[in-house]
């Protein structure tokens, strides 16, 4: 038993539409009880009001934007080093999701900002830097798009993605240098003393749980929609080519 | 090596529309500028190094898709991948080559365009300088995206889509140095920055281009 037994797409299918359905409850259990939790059980901000609430939304679907990069950078180092095509499929499947993650973190933000710094935007180190990672999400998929040969496609991918990763790492710090921002720094952390107040602290905690789950299910879902897609692909191509011999016996 | 190196330059300077285009685009978009904003000259002088800054940068990337495409179209970049040469090397020299012919210009060109601009008098000398040390770092993070879109068909409009992301920080460091410039404020550390990312692009870059370029030409 080894984990890359499941780079064969059968047993990788095998294990995911098993593991689906309980990431799907987690997920689902754990956004209905951090949510209501959020939202209506916990008191207002003596000083932000009930905006605050926000940051049940906000901070995992943020969390989860960064995250879902890696996860990418990750299979496509894998891709790049042992050529498992679950590898590239996975990294392909998640980046819509990540996409996703970063809009609803931009517009979280957007509309927390408003209320709270009296606008809707500013060229905040975080803000822009995730509005980057925005831009690089979009031309990784458009990349994607553009190939029609999947596995040069694949291999375009990975490296855009390595490429894409350092790139946006530094243009994380150049815009720290070049401006000072409104947003406050990170609120959560293991090592550090002061996090938010425990009442926000324990709902927030579930919500990001069940982003993450969400997320494991989503791109689990896709990846076993793109392997699927493949396989078609695939099966139409022999179809097609066995069909014309048979015409030319004929 | 050399001979490439020449022959690029030649092709750039005779083939027509390459080597002043780029030089064309950036007046341009400088004389656009005013129109854009309004005369009023104390606002050209604030925002001159940035303007200055963008223009090149455009200026460089319009020309971006004809750096390996022409190249891939005639066949000549398969005859290049069974030369001696490294692939590496190959783009890396086709990188130098553009820099040459449209960077170097977009450098000499910028004081001249930075009087349209009414930008402050002692920005020019460090505004001339930090395009000097980012302009090569975009030829060669463009000739990076140039590999890995020389295969689609008009690939220009995702080409910028791909290389604009990745010119963030060289802008951000050169416009800044040349705006602390433009207001008598130090520049040397973004200078040192901006140096730093051009040295480092320039030394990874051609790997990474090279390995995409192997998978295209595969």
């Amino acid at each position: 038993m080894s984990l890359w037994e499941y780079a064969n797409p059968v047993k990788f299918l095998r294990l995911s539409e098993r593991v689906q359905p309980w990431l799907w409850a987690g997920a689902a259990i754990c956004l209905g009880v951090g949510l209501v939790w959020g939202f209506f059980f916990t008191p207002d901000d003596f000083r932000q009001g009930s905006t605050v609430k926000i940051i049940y939304l906000h901070v995992p679907s943020a969390l989860m934007a960064i995250n879902a990069w890696f996860m990418m950078l990750v299979a496509s180092l894998i891709w790049i080093v042992r050529r498992h095509h679950v590898s590239a499929l996975a990294a392909k499947a998640a980046a819509p999701v990540g996409i996703v993650m970063t809009l609803i973190a931009l517009f979280t933000g957007a509309i927390w900002g408003q209320p709270m710094w009296g606008t809707w935007w500013a060229w905040d180190p975080r803000l822009t830097s995730f509005l980057i990672l925005f831009l690089f999400y979009l031309g990784y998929v458009a990349l994607w798009e553009a190939i029609e040969d999947p596995d040069t496609a694949a291999d375009l991918t990975a490296i855009l993605c390595l490429v894409g990763t350092v790139f946006a790492v530094l243009s994380r710090y150049a815009v720290l240098f070049w401006n000072q921002g409104l947003h406050q720094g990170a609120s959560l952390s293991l090592d550090k003393e002061e996090n938010v107040a425990d009442v926000f602290y324990f709902p927030l905690l579930v919500c990001i749980g069940g982003f993450v789950l969400l997320f494991l299910a989503l791109v689990l879902y896709r990846t076993g929609t793109e392997i699927r897609l493949r396989r078609t692909r695939a099966l139409m191509a022999r179809e097609t080519r066995s069909a014309t011999l048979r015409a030319e016996e004929a | 090596m050399r001979a490439l190196f020449f022959r690029d330059l030649a092709l750039a300077l005779r083939a027509g529309g390459g080597f002043g285009l780029g030089l064309a685009f950036f007046l341009i978009v400088v004389v656009l500028v005013p129109f854009s904003v309004g005369p009023q000259s104390a606002l050209l002088t604030e925002i001159a190094p940035g303007v200055l800054w963008l223009g090149a940068l455009l200026a460089c990337l319009l020309s971006l898709d004809r750096l390996l495409a022409v190249d891939w179209e005639d066949g000549a970049l398969d005859l290049l991948a069974t030369s001696p040469l490294p692939l590496e090397g190959i783009v890396a020299v086709k990188a130098a080559a553009h820099w040459v012919t449209t960077g170097l210009p977009l450098v000499l060109a910028a004081p001249v365009l930075g009087v349209l601009l009414n930008l402050a008098p002692s920005g020019y000398g460090v505004l001339v300088l930090s395009l000097a040390l980012g302009t090569p770092a975009l030829s060669m993070i463009g000739a990076f995206g140039a590999a890995l879109t020389v295969g689609i068909k008009r690939g220009g409009l995702l080409l910028s889509l791909l290389v604009l992301p990745l010119y963030v920080p060289t802008l951000i460091f050169g416009a800044e140095a040349a705006r602390r410039a433009a207001q008598g404020l130090d520049p040397a550390t973004p200078l040192f920055l901006l140096a730093g990312i051009t040295l480092a692009v320039l030394a990874a870059m051609p790997f990474a281009a090279g390995a995409v370029l192997r998978v295209n030409l595969r």
